[in-house]
């Protein structure tokens, strides 16, 4: 018997095996596929204060190895998620959930997360969505952005308070540092790079907002480049997102600094891919003589 | 939504770029006007295709080559296992025609229109189909609708089959309870407003899963954002807004 268990900031999960925010929207969907109670937990979809149609279509485009999106943080709203999608995922996953929060202004953060946190486990502060103008990526490509939105929301949040970072950044390890330094309880590691993709024949962006966020398989080695910097900098848990998709991409995660690991995009195109990863799991964690997760957790020097 | 392995038992060109691939497994009973998504080897996305027609375990679908995934999709051999899933979307509600239903069709959009017309025959109601194409070789199904429609109706754009022009523009003297549409955009739109009862139009859209999750195809209805993939792709004529 192999050990899957981790500790996120306080938060005992069964597996490290989280489905990311924005590809698995509030579970109902996904639950007609499999029993989501073998998940570790689940980063519901990105939430604001007020609902959000999101951008406009197309909004999805596909490269070699991966995807871009331009959804733009469609999302019925705080309140609704709240009282709403929250107590219907609950009734169906009884594992930690984790909230995902984002906002246009400092005000607009805080008041998202004083709704979302008291119905969740986790919340995960969102300022690295490259989809929006003037939200998200905005507050999270600069240390003292960054520093400022995670200190007013620690301020209100009193659960453990994950804050999920842009790649689209010259040096991540400083504006982890100064989130860690604001009251972060961890970083998660990373939200979409910025692309862009163009139609041949009709001489035009694909993505009706011309640029999207890129996630896939391909950004997994980017990915796991900044799990294994920041993890070495900081003293706080890193969440490992990007490009995952099998359970040895989480072993590998994890072993570069990752304490949990979140699957995007996989979730896309395969949707028992969380599935097939926690049960993979204890068979890889055989195969390569791990009999305690937690034991590997950045081990690489 | 059920995840099943499906093989190509037939893959073969019938008409201009148009393809049709029937696949054999074990599929449900499918609603028409719901649609699967097909996993193609050496492209990260899966491909949403409408079903034009289903039989026990068996799945035809109707296929233009418009880009490199159904380039790939035009030499699957027959044999090869393909990972579909099936059973997506809402469908057609075929269960309110009550005698005549009139349907209409542009280009690929067509192809869900055939499993409607078996249905509806079943039901003992009467089709005409009105089908729109560029030209007469762009034409599929044609002897299959013979079969289940009462009355067929082509127009093509170039005037080599049917009426010269746009489908839209031969409805007048039709009679009908209840009408089904699928195709283009502009021609859902002309529908519409060429239409006089209600009716349900089937939209089509870029996906990025094709099951609900990543929010990739959302349209603008009266009632607020609905996912085509998932509360779709099925609307009533008076939900959509344009």
């Amino acid at each position: 018997m192999v050990d899957t268990t981790v500790n996120l900031c306080g938060v005992k999960l069964q597996n490290p095996v989280i489905p990311a925010s924005g590809t698995f929207g509030f579970g109902a969907e996904m639950s007609e596929f499999y029993d989501l109670d073998l998940l570790g937990s689940i980063s519901i979809k990105g939430t604001t204060l007020e609902p959000r149609f999101g951008n406009p279509t197309p909004r999805i485009a596909e490269c070699a190895e991966g995807m871009l999106n331009s959804v733009g943080l469609q999302n019925p709203g705080a309140e609704h998620v709240a009282k709403v999608e929250i107590p219907q995922l609950r009734q169906r996953f009884h594992q930690p959930v984790i909230g995902n929060i984002c906002g246009f202004s400092i005000d607009g953060y805080r008041e998202c997360c004083r709704l979302i946190a008291p119905q969740v486990d986790i919340v995960e502060l969102n300022i690295s969505c490259p989809n929006v103008h003037n939200g998200g990526m905005a507050f999270g490509t600069t240390a003292d952005g960054a520093a400022a939105v995670v200190q007013a929301v620690r301020d209100v949040c009193d659960r453990p308070l994950l804050v999920k970072l842009s790649p689209n950044v010259t040096d991540i390890v400083a504006i982890a540092k100064a989130c860690e330094l604001a009251g972060a309880d961890g970083i998660t590691l990373i939200n979409t790079l910025l692309g862009m993709r163009i139609d041949l024949r009709r001489r035009q962006p694909i993505l009706a907002q011309k640029m999207g966020g890129f996630s896939g398989p391909a950004v997994f080695p980017v990915a796991l480049r900044m799990v294994y910097q920041v993890s070495k900098a900081c003293n706080i848990p890193v969440v490992g997102c990007g490009g995952v998709r099998t359970a040895e991409d989480v072993v590998e995660m994890m072993m570069a600094g990752a304490t949990a690991v979140e699957v995007g995009s996989e979730n896309l195109r395969n949707p028992f891919a969380c599935k097939e990863i926690v049960e993979n799991l204890p068979a890889v964690m055989n195969d390569l003589k791990i009999s305690k997760l937690t034991d590997i957790i950045g081990i690489i020097e | 939504m059920l995840n099943i392995k499906m093989k190509v038992v037939e893959n073969v060109a019938v008409a201009n770029e148009v393809y049709r691939m029937n696949l054999v497994g074990n599929v449900p009973q499918l609603v028409p006007g719901s649609f699967v998504e097909l996993s193609v080897p050496g492209f990260y996305l899966r491909r949403p295709f409408s079903v034009a027609a289903t039989a026990e375990g068996r799945l035809m679908l109707i296929y233009k080559v418009v880009g490199k995934g159904t380039a790939a999709m035009k030499d699957f051999p027959v044999g090869m296992e393909l990972d579909v899933i099936v059973g997506l979307g809402n469908g057609f509600d075929v269960a309110r025609a009550r005698r005549s239903a009139l349907l209409i069709g542009g280009g690929l959009g067509v192809a869900p229109l055939y499993q409607l017309a078996v249905a509806l025959k079943k039901r003992g109601v009467d089709s005409t189909l009105c089908a729109g194409f560029n030209s007469a070789n762009d034409i599929f199904l044609k002897e299959e609708f013979a079969d289940v429609c009462t009355e067929i109706r082509y127009a093509t754009m170039d005037g080599s089959c049917g009426m010269k022009g746009l489908v839209t523009e031969q409805l007048l003297d039709i009679e009908y309870d209840t009408f089904y549409s699928c195709g283009p955009l502009p021609m859902l739109k002309a529908v519409q407003a060429a239409t006089h009862t209600p009716g349900q139009l089937s939209l089509e859209a870029r996906m990025g899963c094709g099951y609900g999750v990543c929010m990739g195809c959302t349209i603008l209805t009266v009632s607020g954002p609905k996912r085509v993939c998932k509360e779709g792709p099925v609307f009533e004529k008076e939900e959509l807004v344009w």
